[in-house]
């Protein structure tokens, strides 16, 4: 709350104003899947839109998680991931698989991988 | 940075990062946050869902006039394992009305910790009994704030009815070197799961 009114589009701008009142994103977007976006998309973006091109720079050099996306732009999660699912049908950001959901051996792959990379912390 | 699944074409899904989850859960106030603090290289990160306030799920406040909403925060830490390999710790809001943000953050997790705090045992049956229907893997972390009961985790066990199957360690949720161990046991206990789920020929779990 304290951190929404920090916000000065908070408390002035209905916050599914931005995506022009829609609520439901094009394609369904993990809390955790990374997104990156390549200096010619962060380019690009600058013809998408303020909250576009604010997604677009959060992105360039580090990928950044939907969650991550919607904190650092103090956007609603639910904007977030409407304005992301739309940058990524029109190519200003790329989607990185999440975990697979499948497959057993890429399953036991992908844990495998995370306790290594837990106990070398 | 060099992004490997970079696809100069532009949207479609790279291969190049994959990313996972870990569900820190549990009542108000048992060390959620501090827990994914102690090991997260970023400062925990707060994102807000917007919903109405009956709860029935992120809402569209325009269709609903006059209808308070209201936001629920859930807070989450990040571990950049490799450069093409990222862990996340969402940690659940701990007020237990909203269970159905759970149900988003737990999806397609890796598994979950269930943060107990031995002062208020009894906080820990409703996200216990959430997780027990659930088919992701779990286990029980006893945060033993300072001044605590001293309960041996067996007896904790009993008190809980937690299942055998379901590993139950003791936290201090301020300690790197103990989140670290609650997560290679949450990790570890994913995969036992996965092996034993695999050679019995059930479909791989989603979480
Ligand atoms: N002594 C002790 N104090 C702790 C421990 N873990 C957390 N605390 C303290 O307990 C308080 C609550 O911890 P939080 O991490 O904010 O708990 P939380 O589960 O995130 O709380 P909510 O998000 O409000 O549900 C803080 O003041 C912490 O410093 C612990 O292992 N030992
Ligand atoms: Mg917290």
């Amino acid at each position: 709350m304290d951190q929404r009114r920090a916000d000065p589009r908070g408390a002035l701008v209905r916050p599914y104003a931005v995506t022009r009142g829609r609520t439901e994103p094009r394609q369904d977007i993990a809390l955790e899947a990374v997104l990156t976006a390549s200096p010619t998309q962060v380019a690009e973006s600058r013809f998408a839109g303020h909250d576009k091109h604010r997604i677009a720079t959060v992105c360039e050099g580090r990928a950044q998680s939907l969650a991550e996306i919607a904190a650092y732009t103090r956007m609603p999660l639910g904007v977030a991931r409407v304005l992301v699912a739309d940058m990524v049908a029109e190519s200003l950001l790329t989607l990185h698989t999440a975990a697979p959901a499948e497959g057993f051996e890429e399953r036991m792959e992908l844990l495998g991988r995370v306790l290594s990379g837990l106990r070398r912390l | 940075m060099d992004f490997a699944g970079y696809d100069p074409a532009g949207g479609r899904p790279g291969r190049g990062i994959v990313s996972a989850k870990i569900v820190v859960a549990g009542g108000f106030g048992v060390g959620k946050t501090t827990l994914v603090g102690a090991i997260s290289e970023i400062t925990p990160l707060t994102t807000e869902a917007l919903m109405t306030a009956a709860g029935v799920g992120i809402d569209d406040p325009s269709k609903v006039p006059g209808k308070e909403t209201t936001t629920v925060a859930m807070d989450f830490g990040r571990i950049t394992m490799a450069q093409d390999l990222i862990l996340y710790l969402f940690g659940t809001p701990g007020q237990t009305r909203f269970w159905f943000m759970w149900d988003e953050i737990i999806r397609g997790a890796v598994g979950a910790a269930v943060l107990v705090d031995t002062r208020r045992i009894t906080d820990a049956f409703a996200p216990l009994d959430y997780f027990e229907n659930r088919n992701l893997p779990y286990v029980v972390a006893l945060n033993r704030f300072d001044g605590a009961p001293q309960y041996d985790l067996e007896e904790v066990r009993e008190a809980l009815a937690i299942s055998p199957q379901v590993p139950l360690v003791m936290t201090d949720a301020r300690h790197r070197d103990s989140v670290k161990q609650v997560l290679v046991t949450v990790v570890e206990h994913a995969m036992l799961r996965l092996q034993s789920e695999h050679g019995r020929g059930f479909p791989t779990p989603v979480g």
